[in-house]
């Protein structure tokens, strides 16, 4: 099968043919990270720009070097110190870069339908690396990755998605993805970060984590974003580490191969105990790596040869 | 141009006359670099693949040496991505060895406009620094757009560009011969 869309704005709208093709496309590109020399011609005279609205260390950093190592050139925009500081709206940033010949623009935007709305006005490629609480796929993506590494396939899988799926974008795009690769999803978190009409995902919710637990295959653990607290969305982090947090014990329950995922960064000691994160199942620096690799096999999807570009 | 519009014009070499092309050339590979000392074979994904398979095995027979078997899958190193209308799938290299300081023998089924073997020297290039490297292709056809020659060639078939060489092996097609195809009018 060939890819055939200009943009990737979120897993909702793949198919599970197309997520696949990702993934195997994904195999050949993590060979490349593992060598001395983390460099191929493929896109050589092609650019990307990553637009980022928010603060991002890894997915950034991710994409631009997943964007070297395939020898596209990369320019890194931050809204605070571009035009976007002086008012310039989304459609004109998008205009601009386009007219310097930009082919791939990967963005971060607070708003949700962000990236969709990008990807309407421009003709080059968007990606979506994060918008809202709506979608962040290569996150998603990369998370299917590891877990299929791991296990083989995700059909079948038990996973459990701890955390605030309230506000989760991570949450989101791998639900999508992963009840569409026929794993069981089982969603767990306080009731006031967990969206009304959720079942309507297909998932299983859950509000006690050592039921969400019980015989899973696959624990991913979201961040706490603390600021949640504030707003008084739960009592206290104490509270929500008693109640939520992943640690050796509450890690028996579930089945013994089990393993242990975080688009991170971590808060340890919060969501995740430290001889947890750092344990033997755990895969989180593997994470990272494979998140190069699932974006290198993105950009060569979107901008390896002509597409007949099917609306999302 | 599509296979299915294909018809079989003629066939080149049996099963027979491909072993022994295959034997032809280890005979050649161990005389020319005086044993198998240092040596190891690529095969160009995916008919170069079991050819180097084979021409270890007959390596090995002769010298009683198994000598490595590496799989180059050269997509991302093409040089014609952008006018494609599909791209290509991209598969896995698998050298599991280093080749700095090796005798490379990269091995390949047909060799055309030499554009394949320019990309496989690239992607060699980026996995180490070979001492040689030397090419080794079952059928040479000839229309060669690019300063590349085989040292060693199985046969040479003189080919119109409007035709099409179609190499059969058992492991990937289930029998085993090389025939002409061309367009039907």
């Amino acid at each position: 099968m060939f890819w055939q869309r200009k943009d990737l704005l979120g897993l909702r709208y793949l198919t599970p043919e197309e997520i696949n093709l990702i993934l195997d496309t994904a195999v050949p590109m993590k060979e490349i990270i593992g060598r001395k020399i983390k460099k191929t011609p493929t896109l050589r005279g092609r650019s990307m720009v990553t637009l980022f609205y928010e603060n991002s260390t890894r997915t950034r950093s991710s994409f631009d070097l997943a964007g070297k190592f395939l020898s596209a050139d990369t320019v890194g925009l931050t809204a605070s110190s571009s035009s976007v500081a002086k008012g310039e709206s989304l459609r004109d940033t998008g205009l601009t870069l386009t007219a310097m010949g930009v082919d791939v623009v990967v963005m971060r935007h607070p708003a949700s339908g962000a990236a969709e709305y990008l990807a309407k006005c421009i003709p080059a490629a968007v990606i979506n690396a994060g918008d809202g609480t709506h979608e962040h796929p290569t996150q998603a993506l990369l998370d299917m990755f590891t877990i299929r590494e791991k296990k083989g396939s995700m059909a079948g899988l038990k996973v459990v998605i701890v955390g605030d799926i309230l506000h989760s974008r991570v949450a989101r795009s791998n639900i999508w993805g992963l009840t569409k690769m026929g794993a069981e999803v089982r969603v767990v978190g306080p009731i006031t970060l967990m969206p009304k009409d959720i079942e309507k995902m297909g998932v299983k919710v859950y509000h006690r984590l050592e039921d969400a637990l019980e015989g899973a295959d696959v624990v991913n653990v979201l961040r706490i974003q603390l600021e949640r607290q504030q707003q008084g969305l739960f009592p206290s982090l104490r509270e929500y580490s008693r109640l939520y947090g992943i640690n050796q014990k509450r890690l028996e329950l579930t089945a013994s191969d089990a393993i242990i995922l975080h688009p991170g960064p971590m808060n340890r000691g919060v969501e995740i105990e430290h001889q947890v994160a750092y344990g033997n199942r755990s895969f989180i620096n593997e994470q990272v790596t494979n998140g190069v690799a699932v974006r290198m096999a993105l950009l060569y999807l979107l901008t390896g040869g002509e597409y007949h570009a099917l609306s999302n | 141009m599509n296979e299915l519009d294909l018809k079989e014009k003629a066939q080149i070499l049996d099963d027979k006359g491909m072993r022994r092309a295959m034997v032809r050339i280890a005979h050649e590979v161990i005389e020319r670099n005086k044993g198998v000392d240092n040596l190891v074979l690529i095969g160009i994904r995916r008919r170069g693949v079991p050819l180097a398979q084979r021409l270890a095995k007959y390596i090995n027979d002769i010298e009683g040496t198994a000598v490595p078997v590496g799989i180059l899958d050269i997509t991302l190193y093409r040089d014609d991505l952008t006018t494609l209308a599909n791209q290509p799938q991209v598969h896995q290299t698998e050298v599991t060895f280093s080749i700095t300081g090796k005798k490379v023998v990269l091995v390949d089924d047909v060799l055309y406009t030499g554009r394949t073997v320019r990309a496989a020297l690239d992607a060699i290039m980026d996995l180490g620094r070979p001492e040689v490297v030397q090419l080794a292709v079952l059928i040479d056809r000839g229309h060669k757009e690019i300063p590349i020659r085989a040292d060693y060639v199985g046969k040479n078939v003189p080919t119109s560009r409007k035709e099409v060489i179609s190499v059969r092996l058992t492991e990937i097609d289930k029998e085993e011969r090389v025939v002409i195809l061309e367009g039907i009018e």
